[in-house]
């Protein structure tokens, strides 16, 4: 076989090969083209891509296709946030303003340091801990630490920790929601970053009730009312709460609360 | 046609000559795919898939058309060309007949058309004289090794997202770090066992 019919035979198989398979692509993208809306596309590869459904439908391209069709909320995915609520925003032809991230936090400081009024011994679940007489810890309102919100996150952002609460890791975290659906005793809300102090306990039962049960839930002493520079604490109703807007930070509350029940996040 | 056993070959695929920890083909996904479990679990069906379907075809190309033809040097770029075109074909169909398929694989499977492992396994089948029935069971059994380490990497790494780890190696040093103990434990775990 000399050079050139071995050039002239490798062309023709290589082109021959190319064509055929051209060929067969052409027909086949004809034979099963699907129609669909250019814009479902554009959004889709905008969105996040996690499929959690805690937009309310099922999954991302459900949620593409019902901005494009029903008139969705362009800002309805809580995990992509405000930049793809904007990137959406964009193609819809919606303006946006900005919020800001928020990501759950745990409204206990019990666990460990609650006391159990009974042995629990059934299924390992919050909901199911919360039927027998509101669950076996001494508080009514402190977390089981049963992990409903662990099976809940679809993202694997939360753990039970040693102190039996859980503990949210923000890397993980999208600020989907779902584990504060899941929670049945609402321990879980939804904060803010720029929001440093917080009071970890939302039980409403009397001072000398709460400290029979748990050595750090609040007891309603007001010595962080008494405290507080700039009066951003007032407690009512057996409970302190922060007025957010008023609270500069400072950690006096936290370093003076006798329950260690106050909470500065993100120091620096 | 080489004369080894099936199971050899099942073997050697998965765990000996495993594409990822022991051949380093196929890298780029191993990194860039193995955040989470889900994405990499995604990849990994995807690259099983394709690697069967890619072994069946390039053992039909080569034994029916380049070796009669005596062009067996182009099987190279042929393979090239017919795998890319079958990924597509696949898309294709799996688009129109099975739409809930193609969203969990759909950006999975033009990324595998031009991925290096699947071109590994057809030129190592050809290369070492594979039957039919030996070089479909190797693409699957290389497709499987490849699943089994993108499982344990992308576990790891995600696990190590709740650790503290120092700020200089976060991130890509850390994979790298994370797959060079898990190719030390490949190579010297299979290499002590005779199969």
């Amino acid at each position: 076989m000399n050079l050139n019919t071995l050039l002239i035979q490798s062309v023709a198989i290589l082109g021959g090969l190319g064509l055929a398979v051209g060929v067969m692509l052409i027909v086949a993208s004809r034979k099963f083209k699907v129609e669909t809306n250019p814009l479902v596309d554009e959004i889709m590869s905008i969105l996040p891509g996690a499929n959690c459904g805690a937009c309310g439908y099922a999954g991302c391209s459900d949620f593409a296709q019902r901005v494009v069709d029903d008139d969705a909320p362009i800002d309805g995915c809580p995990v992509g946030g405000f930049d793809v609520a904007k990137q959406i925003g964009g193609l819809m032809g919606q303006e946006l303003t900005e919020g800001e991230r928020e990501y759950p936090f745990v409204l206990c400081n019990g666990g460990v340091n609650c006391i159990d009024r009974f042995e629990y011994v059934g299924m390992e679940d919050c909901k199911a801990v919360m039927m027998l007489s509101d669950g076996e810890k001494g508080c009514n309102f402190g977390c089981m630490g049963r992990g409903t919100c662990v099976r809940a996150c679809p993202f694997g952002a939360i753990s039970i920790g040693e102190d039996k609460l859980p503990h949210i890791n923000k890397n993980i975290c999208t600020s989907c929601g779902l584990c504060i659906s899941a929670c049945p005793n609402g321990i879980l809300v939804f904060a803010k970053e720029s929001e440093r102090v917080y009071i970890k306990c939302r039980s409403h039962d009397k001072g000398k009730d709460v400290k029979a049960a748990c050595t750090v839930g609040c007891i309603a002493c007001k010595i962080c009312e008494k405290n507080c520079p700039v009066q951003a604490i007032t407690v009512t109703d057996f409970l302190a709460e922060i007025d957010q807007s008023k609270c500069t930070a400072c950690g006096i509350c936290v370093e003076k609360c006798p329950q260690h029940t106050i909470e500065l996040r993100g120091v620096p | 046609m080489a004369d080894t056993s099936l199971f050899t070959i099942f073997m050697e695929g998965v765990f000996i000559k495993n594409f990822l920890l022991i051949q380093f083909l196929g890298l780029c996904s191993f990194v860039g795919v193995t955040k989470d479990v889900k994405s990499a679990a995604g990849m990994s069906g995807a690259v099983v898939f394709v690697m069967t379907m890619s072994s069946t075809a390039s053992y039909l190309l080569y034994t029916y058309l380049l070796v009669p033809l005596k062009m067996e040097f182009l099987s190279l770029i042929s393979f090239i060309v017919v795998i890319a075109a079958l990924v597509q074909l696949v898309e294709f169909v799996v688009r129109k007949n099975i739409p809930s398929l193609y969203r969990s694989l759909g950006i999975y499977l033009p990324l595998i058309s031009t991925n290096c492992a699947v071109l590994g396994a057809v030129l190592l089948n050809v290369r070492s004289d594979y039957g039919f029935a030996q070089s479909v069971l190797f693409g699957f059994a290389a497709g499987l090794g490849y699943t089994i380490v993108m499982l344990m990497m992308s576990a790891i790494r995600e696990r190590s997202t709740l650790v503290n780890i120092p700020s200089a190696i976060k991130g890509l040093p850390q994979a790298f770090l994370i797959a060079l103990m898990l190719s030390m434990a490949f190579v010297n775990y299979f290499w002590v066992i005779p199969i």
